[in-house]
């Protein structure tokens, strides 16, 4: 058993935590879709309340962020930053943890949204126990993130964990100090915080959790795997360097351009609005250094679905953060805010940008992971065409639906008296909710495809082992425990 | 030393960097939210304003658990149109008893601040029960269940009115002792009615002159 020290990657984990996020984005896009039938025939809830559309659609949202979205995060943040500390993950067993514990809070977590335990905060709706069980795991998250980089033998530390690491530590804080509360029973609390104070902490984290988690987060996954599937390093270090920190710095002040024209401070909003301005030059900058990484690599979109999916993900990233700092300023959000026009925005990102990001590192990483082709590139493709279809008609009805309700509802006649009765306005919006559902199939079928795709891949594979590389005499710090004799860096199949 | 250099000892460095990300990221809210939590024109109830009282902080948990506050917002903003359509726009001071704030971000039904007293219980009741009946082009879904369980399993009152107690809501003891009768022989669609029409009675028309409009 000589082969037991051998040091290795810790990858199983991964591919575990990838298989959880493909079981939760098809939970949570198949109540996306019922969501979106329940906006034509009101009655599918057949009377029943845990089919009632104010509790399953915060499992909606918290199943594809929390659920598919951060399995995904802590998968590629896990393999990442191994490769980019060139060291095994530290206390892997407490990784397990948060791998198992974490799908434990999402699924029960789930259970307790249906049965209306709720807070009412959205994206954290979870109420005070689960409030604590994520705050336990989150950090165990960070030790083990942070304890590898730590470990790592070579001396800087990869721009990826730089956004993976913002990842975890300012969602940390927002979870904290949004979620504090006075408990009543198990599943009821009372915010600390009342009115109008209330909703400035709640959008200070809400729109952070957007900024670190669905931003940052995979940013950080951008900034590791487009390199690598496009063979490229990244453009230009300095800009990544002035993006981060500048991303760190202006996002956590445009949580109340959510709150545009309520009764909170004047001076908040306009500060919010300013920022969220400001907030569009670092959001770009890593764009354009996506994009710009690519370039010279171009040829290979006609062949790998992988990377066309990325590349197509910063082009929705690029919308998605154009169209945000737009919808800050207070003359258009007058227009944009209550409607139909922000699920368009929240889903140009969570579609196009976090989704589509995603399957293509998915589509990288499984096949690398268990040392097999990818089962079929041609399904692959059909998903491609699948996800994009589906994103443009999701975006582009909710485009509509939501300009019409803004202009709508503040149309005034010549006599001074409202042109149009709440019930005409939303009356005329079923046919831009039907093309929302047929966008929504469309994307969930691309969806199962990749979830077959990928599952044929894995079958009956073994992870395949990796040892850590040596690193260059010149980058070198904390040495390895014994000389790299074999360490050739390449993949040993199991 | 320039700002690249400064990056590199915070690239090379652990613990350095967890606390560069943590002190960049905190001065926004340190600037922004922690002020606005010390600022007690957000906090000072107006005169109309006061606590709900038991069957409506029972019918307001409710509300919350439904999760009404997906589809209606509570918060009129001060536009010509909106006034118009839902009345005088929101004050901060409205919202003072309000834990958690309700005010939502996305109308797929109209504005709920000031509902109160704008139909009779029996036209929430039927709306509640079967919304079509009294709005044709509707999508709201029905709640037959409210209909048959009683106010009193919504929660443990006498607890959830301490615990508010305990965060500054001024409920006498005698308020707290009589809440669990207060709900005998209530459903939980009668709390929730009883909460809904008391929406938006914090206005008075003294808020006007004193914003000289």
């Amino acid at each position: 058993m000589s082969q037991n020290t051998k040091e290795i990657y810790h990858d199983h984990i991964v591919i575990r935590l990838i298989q959880f996020s493909l079981f939760w984005v098809i939970v949570a896009m198949a109540v996306g879709v019922y969501l979106a039938a329940e906006f034509i025939w009101p009655e599918i809830d057949f009377g029943q309340f845990w089919l009632s559309f104010g509790r399953i659609r915060p499992l909606h949202t918290n199943g594809i962020i929390f659920g598919f979205g951060v399995s995904a995060l802590m998968a590629t943040a896990f393999y990442s930053v191994q490769r980019t500390s060139h060291v095994p993950l530290f206390m892997p067993r407490l990784a397990w943890f948060c791998c198992y514990a974490w799908q434990l809070i999402i699924l029960l977590g789930g259970l307790s949204l249906l049965a209306g335990w709720t807070s009412s905060k959205e994206y954290a709706e979870l109420e005070w126990p689960f409030d604590i069980a994520i705050a336990i795991v989150w950090v165990c998250f960070g030790v083990v993130f942070f304890g590898t980089i730590a470990n790592r033998r070579i001396r800087p530390i990869y721009v990826s964990n730089w956004f993976y690491g913002g990842l975890i530590i300012v969602i940390a804080m927002l979870h904290i100090v949004n979620n504090l509360a006075i408990p009543v029973t198990i599943g009821k609390s009372y915010s600390l915080y009342a009115g109008a104070q209330d909703a400035i902490v709640q959008w200070w984290y809400g729109h952070n959790a957007v900024g670190f988690l669905l931003t940052g987060g995979f940013l950080g996954m951008m900034y590791y795997f487009l390199p690598k599937q496009s063979g490229q390093p990244i453009w230009s270090y300095r800009l990544s360097v002035v993006s981060f920190w500048a991303f760190t710095y202006s996002y956590i002040w445009a949580g109340p351009h959510h709150l545009h024209f309520s009764a909170i401070p004047e001076w908040v909003q306009s500060l919010a609005m300013v920022m969220s301005l400001v907030l569009l030059a670092p959001s770009w900058a890593s764009m354009i250094n996506g994009i710009m990484t690519v370039s010279k690599a171009w040829e290979r979109l006609r062949t790998d679905p992988a990377l066309k999916f990325v590349v197509m993900s910063l082009a929705f990233y690029g919308l998605a953060t154009f169209e945000g700092p737009m919808m800050a300023i207070r003359s258009v959000n007058v227009v944009s805010h209550f409607t139909d026009w922000t699920i368009g925005h929240v889903h140009s990102g969570a579609l196009g940008w976090n989704a589509m990001i995603t399957y293509g590192t998915f589509y990288y990483l499984v096949p690398k992971l268990v040392g097999r082709e990818l089962y079929s590139t041609k399904m692959a493709n059909l998903h491609f065409w699948l996800a994009l279809a589906g994103t443009m008609l999701y975006v582009l009805s909710m485009w509509a639906a939501g300009v019409s309700q803004g202009l709508l509802w503040l149309s005034i006649d010549e006599y001074g008296q409202l042109s149009f009765s709440f019930r005409e306005i939303m009356a005329a919006m079923s046919s831009y909710y039907g093309l929302r559902l047929i966008a929504g199939l469309i994307f969930f079928a691309g969806t199962i495809l990749m979830t077959w795709n990928l599952f044929m891949t894995m079958r009956g594979q073994k992870t395949v082992e990796v040892t850590p590389p040596p690193v260059a005499e010149k980058y070198r710090i904390n040495p390895s425990p014994k000389p790299a004799a074999d360490h050739t860096g390449t993949e040993v199949p199991a | 030393m320039n700002g690249i250099k400064l990056h590199k000892k915070l690239e090379e460095n652990t613990g350095l960097l967890i606390f560069g990300i943590l002190f960049v990221s905190a001065i926004g809210g340190l600037v922004q939210v922690i002020p606005s939590l010390y600022d007690e024109s957000l906090s000072t109830p107006t005169a109309n304003t006061r606590v709900y009282d038991a069957v409506e902080l029972t019918g307001r948990d409710i509300y919350i658990r439904e999760g009404c506050h997906v589809c209606h917002s509570q918060q009129i903003r001060p536009l010509v149109a909106e006034v118009e359509r839902y009345g005088p726009y929101s004050r901060a001071g409205e919202f003072a008893y309000d834990r958690p704030f309700l005010w939502g971000s996305k109308r797929t039904g109209p504005d709920l601040h000031r509902v109160g007293g704008k139909y009779t219980d029996i036209w929430h009741e039927v709306h509640l029960l079967n919304p079509r009946a009294v709005v044709p082009e509707s999508i709201m879904p029905a709640y037959p269940w409210l209909f048959e369980r009683n106010a009193s399993q919504a929660g443990n009152i006498k607890k959830k009115m301490q615990a508010l107690k305990r965060l500054g809501h001024p409920y006498t003891d005698d308020e707290i002792a009589n809440a669990a009768a207060a709900l005998d022989g209530l459903l939980e669609i009668d709390a929730l009615v009883r909460y809904l029409q008391m929406l938006g009675t914090g206005y008075d028309e003294s808020m006007n002159d004193m914003e000289g409009m």
